[in-house]
């Protein structure tokens, strides 16, 4: 909303107060501006007269002025067509900042020059609103015009303009008059009244209905006789500064009113219209072409107005063509109107958003929708010479209805944490134009239609805030009862270990393509997609973050980074039973380097495996998981791959990403850390340091290489019964002295009694019927 | 024994000139061993009259002294000259590189979460995050923003398929506040943070689909704007600066009343003006307000009773001025030369 200084003075008296600091000063209270500037910014521009043009000897167009300024004499060449001897125009000195640059002495073409004359289009308004005249001459001013004045002024266009960045609550504030109250409050000011007052002749000839809920309020007035001309200066100069173009005193007329009120209102020329209106839904397909000469296709969604056949206007956002305000209208129809903000809302946003739907969205005082039309009828009397006809159509459903609210100091010092005094709330209601009803603290308000953003009494306590100033409000320190506060610290100590553990944290989309989200995973699951996703690849909601993981590896190796250790903390989402899910994963991707030294090993399965074992170990999971040979996604090389599982249920999978995903040695790992951290874990126990020493005994098993170094182990376990306290394998051997089809594993096996030291006969038992155990159940051979 | 100092002279003549371990340990066995030279002195003293035996063994046993003296001063050097040796042989070039493993890093978003996280922690707010996918009531609805609410323009939402105005992906952490208060219906006092991920159709320089918000709550019955203010004056001082100023300016949301923007002293010219802060001093950083009357009955609690605070904040701005990364994108990029700068404390 722009704000034109010289419009506003017309409501509340603020000479005296710098336009800026009036910025400040609204931004204090709630209401924060963009840009406060002046209207014309132009510099050193003082009114001259031509008295002397005499044609550039070396030059077909130019000429050799002499200006006077009243304080001297300037030459300045000018190259306008209509320059010449008499005429008064803007002389832009020495020195002048125009958009176009900073006007310097010089000479053209051998004559001196110094200064310009000025066309309008130099000034630096807006293209669109400026005619071709503007362009095409130097500006000439009226006799009227004074040597050595301020031109801008003379134009009428010396104005400051704040635009406001208003809150949506705030349409009361999408008006000169909304902004005078919220002004005056600040200031402690009066507002003055509109002026309404107005002729009448004859009575109205015209019918309004109203067949939906979606048109709470429709004024009507007929207006005859209007002379279309161009609008006075002020209307013209209040309308540029606002942002609107002029057009006709007309037209002009129902968009001043708007910007002055806040009420957008139509015109229509009353003989093409006839002598009814009817305001319904439009039908789905109905046709409309509008003001803009569009053709419009619309729907019951939209409210339009009709002559009671068709449509002649798309309620609220724009006129149509055939009832348009032209040069030859005579008789005028002023529709003043109330519509449902949603369903203008939803309307404007398809076609066009305007001053005027922006108004509707926001709300609008319907107080404001009589005084509009009145309005209208006073200035189109005056500046269009219009007779008024006496009465007005009138629909209106509102009910007239005192907005009190009761609210006491103390529940406003309460709320803000101060100590505002009760005659300080009062007069800050006061001066919001508020009337207030006041006993023993307890305030009895009555707020005006205008504010239809208050309706409760934290509303009033805002408005005490704003005016007495949010920002002198001290700080307090918040005393609640002592509590210690806290965190998931699950997920942080996944993070802080992944992180130790020298792999990078990646955060990524959670959006992904369709085609990608049941990649990755073995589960059958319902995936969630958005209704109306931005592109085709943020489509998805996904179900693993390996695909994620995969591309930051693409994306990578693409700036010739390859070694790639990474992992992610995020949701899978799914469907179930019409149930949406969500579940926290741990993705991994390992490639390239993962120890930083002159070997340049890199990753393999059992790096990336030794991760998973760290971090579940970490977690307090030892012993409770496997890493197995399982059914694993597709996207895994199907031979160098596992599954996770703990307590008999899979939670993740890791393995090698398979060469039809990429070529390269890739390596990752999924684990559900939802499924994962259902298992509890137990604070640490300490167990008693051995008293004894151990017995280490060593043995090597040949066996078929299809036999897992897992099921070996399980063996010598169960074998070895509780004396055997570690298994550690120390060697894998394959090639000569060993069948192609065999392998070698050697363990050292640790043997140990809480109560005693174990002696050689004690333990060789033991020992050989491990080996008997594990020959006999794997078929396994021992190597000597 | 008269030649007593000619034989001491000889062995330490013998001892000094060898210059390895194995002719040290030949002279062990020449003077020492079986047949040795001081072995037969001693056996010889069977045969000296006894008024000469105490002399003669006195004699002998300096000759043995000062063998094995200078035996022992010997082959303590020589040891620890082959040692030297030994060591100087395994001489390693003590710049190669290292064998580590690589440094991980934590993505700058967890950083910045976890530094709030735990200033909130301390001051004894839960730290609560709930489900990304919300239903319109959640998000919306109990929040003050009915169906049709023209701020809800401002979060272009998306809605999930088929779900429109009933499923979405959360366009604020505000959800957490409607989840908290219903999981402690009518029981205060609630301290709580819900830092997350949301999502709003955006995608530019400044805005990205999915992003990072933190919302704070504080509901007890005598919880005011002051208290606000205090708490987010501490909270700001912390994580910008011990001289970092908090200023209040009234504003509009649907979910609190009173409402204010909250702006901060700019951290990088101390608010004397600068491009950061467009010349202004300030620099917005959190929307805030009293928690709408509306919002604590939709929720299970009574105005009349309970009133408190709530603030939102965006985390990438926080990390974006923190660190100095001038693009979105950037955060989102998970360029291993953006991550890897993250590997240190700091602070």
């Amino acid at each position: 909303m722009k704000l034109s200084r010289k419009f506003l003075s017309d409501y509340v008296d603020i000479k005296d107060i710098d336009y800026a600091q009036l910025a400040e000063d609204m931004t204090n209270v709630g209401n924060e501006y963009d840009e406060c500037s002046k209207l014309i910014p132009a510099t050193n521009l003082v009114i001259g007269q031509v008295i002397k043009c005499e044609d550039h000897p070396d030059s077909d167009h130019l000429h050799v002025c002499k200006v006077d300024i009243g304080s001297e004499v300037l030459d300045i060449v000018c190259g306008a067509p209509n320059c010449r001897e008499g005429i008064k125009v803007i002389v832009a000195k020495v020195g002048a900042q125009l958009p176009g640059g900073e006007i310097k002495a010089g000479k053209i073409r051998g004559a001196e020059s110094n200064g310009m004359l000025c066309s309008i289009a130099e000034l630096g308004l807006d293209s669109k609103f400026l005619k071709e005249e503007d362009y095409k001459g130097i500006a000439e001013l009226g006799e009227d015009a004074k040597i050595g004045d301020d031109p801008i002024a003379y134009l009428g266009l010396d104005d400051d303009v704040i635009d406001f960045e208003l809150t949506s609550n705030r349409g009361d504030l999408l008006s000169i008059l909304g902004m005078a109250y919220e002004v005056g409050a600040i200031y402690n000011r009066p507002v003055n009244e509109v002026d309404t007052t107005y002729e009448e002749e004859g009575l109205i000839d015209f019918n309004v209905e109203v067949e939906t809920d979606n048109c709470p309020m429709f004024l009507a007035k007929q207006v005859k006789n209007v002379t279309i001309k161009e609008s006075p200066e002020f209307i013209k100069n209040r309308l540029i500064a606002s942002g609107i173009r002029p057009i006709n005193n007309v037209v002009d007329i129902s968009n001043y009113v708007m910007l002055e009120l806040g009420q957008p209102l139509h015109f229509y020329d009353n003989d093409s219209l006839g002598n009814k209106i009817v305001v319904r839904m439009a039908h789905d397909g109905e046709e409309l072409t509008t003001l803009d000469n569009e053709k419009r296709i619309l729907s019951s969604e939209d409210i339009v107005i009709t002559n009671g056949t068709e449509a002649i206007g798309l309620a609220g956002v724009m006129g149509g063509l055939s009832t348009e305000i032209e040069e030859t209208t005579k008789n005028i129809l002023i529709e003043s109107a109330q519509f449902n903000s949603i369903k203008i809302r939803k309307t404007s946003k398809k076609i066009l958003r305007s001053e005027a739907s922006n108004r509707f969205e926001k709300g609008i005082d319907y107080k404001r929708t009589y005084l509009a039309i009145d309005r209208c009828c006073n200035l189109l009397e005056k500046y269009a010479d219009a007779t008024i006809v006496g009465g007005m159509m009138e629909y209106n459903t509102i009910e007239d209805k005192e907005n009190k609210i009761v609210v006491t100091a103390e529940k406003i010092n309460k709320v803000l944490g101060t100590d505002i005094s009760y005659e300080e709330i009062n007069d800050i209601f006061r001066r919001l134009g508020f009337t207030v009803y006041g006993v023993n603290g307890t305030f009895e308000v009555i707020v005006p239609s205008r504010r239809m953003d208050i309706s409760i009494k934290e509303d009033l306590i805002e408005e005490v805030g704003r005016l007495y100033g949010m920002d002198n409000i001290k700080g307090t320190k918040l005393v609640l009862p002592l509590k210690e506060g806290s965190y998931d610290k699950n997920l942080r100590a996944i993070k802080n270990k992944m992180t130790d553990m020298g792999l990078d944290e990646a955060l990524s989309y959670a959006l992904i393509p369709e085609t990608e989200v049941h990649k990755f995973t073995t589960e059958e699951f319902t995936h969630v997609n958005l209704a109306d996703p931005m592109s085709e690849d943020r489509k998805t909601l996904r179900y693993s973050l390996l695909y994620s993981l995969k591309e930051i590896y693409e994306y990578n190796k693409a700036r010739n980074l390859k070694d790639v250790c990474i992992y992610e903390v995020g949701k899978g989402f799914y469907k179930e039973n019409d149930e949406y899910k969500e579940e926290n994963k741990l993705a991994c991707l390992m490639t390239g380097k993962y120890y930083l030294d002159i070997q340049n090993s890199n990753v393999d399965f059992y790096t990336i495996k030794g991760i998973v074992e760290e971090l579940l170990d970490y977690l307090g999971y030892n012993g409770r998981y496997t890493i197995t040979t399982g059914n694993v996604p597709v996207e895994l090389h199907p031979y160098q791959s596992a599954v996770i599982i703990m307590q008999g249920k899979e939670i993740g999978v890791i393995g090698k990403l398979h060469p039809t995903v990429t070529k390269d040695d890739v390596y990752v790992f999924e684990i559900n850390l939802d499924k994962l951290l259902q298992n509890k874990v137990s604070t640490i126990k300490f167990k008693e340091i051995p008293k004894f020493l151990k017995m280490v005994k060593d043995v090597a098993f040949v066996v078929d290489k299809s036999i897992n170094a897992a099921d070996i182990e399980k063996a010598i376990k169960k074998a070895g019964g509780r004396l055997l306290t570690n298994i550690e394998l120390f060697d894998l051997y394959e090639g000569e002295n060993i069948q192609p089809n065999e392998k070698s594993l050697a363990y050292k096996l640790e043997f140990n009694d809480p109560t005693k030291t174990l002696t050689e006969e004690e333990v060789m038992p033991l020992f050989n019927k491990i080996i008997d155990d594990v020959c006999k159940s794997l078929n396994a051979k021992i190597r000597n | 024994m008269e030649n007593k100092e000619e034989i001491i002279k000889v062995l330490i003549d013998k001892i000094n000139n060898a210059n390895d371990l194995k002719t040290l340990n030949d002279l062990k066995v020449e003077y020492m061993g079986k047949k040795g030279i001081i072995t037969e002195l001693q056996s010889k003293i069977k045969d000296i009259p006894n008024e000469q035996k105490k002399e003669y063994g006195m004699n002998v046993n300096e000759i043995k002294n000062a063998f094995e003296t200078n035996y022992a001063t010997k082959e303590t050097e020589l040891k620890t000259a082959e040692l030297n040796k030994k060591l100087e042989s395994e001489k390693i070039d003590v710049t190669l590189p290292s064998k580590r493993i690589r440094k991980g890093s934590k993505h700058p978003m967890t950083r910045i979460r976890e530094e709030m996280e735990d200033l909130f922690v301390s001051m004894g707010y839960e730290v609560y995050d709930g489900p990304e996918i919300e239903t319109d009531e959640n998000c919306f609805q109990k929040l003050n923003l009915p169906l049709g609410h023209p701020a809800r323009d401002a979060q272009d939402t998306f809605y999930l398929e088929n779900e429109y105005e009933a499923f979405l992906l959360r366009s604020q952490t505000s959800t957490g506040q409607v989840r908290v208060m219903e999981a402690n219906k009518e029981k205060g006092p609630i301290r709580v943070v819900c830092p997350g991920k949301v999502y709003r159709r955006d995608d530019d320089a400044t805005h990205s689909h999915q992003f990072m918000q933190m919302e704070g709550l504080v509901i007890d019955e005598n919880v005011s704007m002051a208290d606000l203010k205090g708490t987010l004056e501490l909270f700001s001082k912390k994580l910008l600066g011990d001289k970092t100023e908090v200023r209040f300016r009234p504003s509009f949301f649907p979910f609190t009343e009173p409402s204010v923007e909250v702006d901060v002293s700019c951290f990088k010219c101390g608010g004397k003006g600068c491009p950061l802060c467009k010349q202004t001093g300030w620099i917005e950083v959190l929307g805030a307000g009293m928690v709408h009357p509306n919002v604590l009955r939709m929720c299970g609690y009574d105005p009349e009773k309970y009133q408190g605070f709530a603030f939102g904040t965006g985390l990438d701005r926080f990390a974006m001025f923190k660190y100095g990364i001038t693009d979105i994108r950037t955060i989102y990029g998970n360029d291993l030369r953006f991550l890897n700068q993250f590997d240190r404390k700091d602070d």
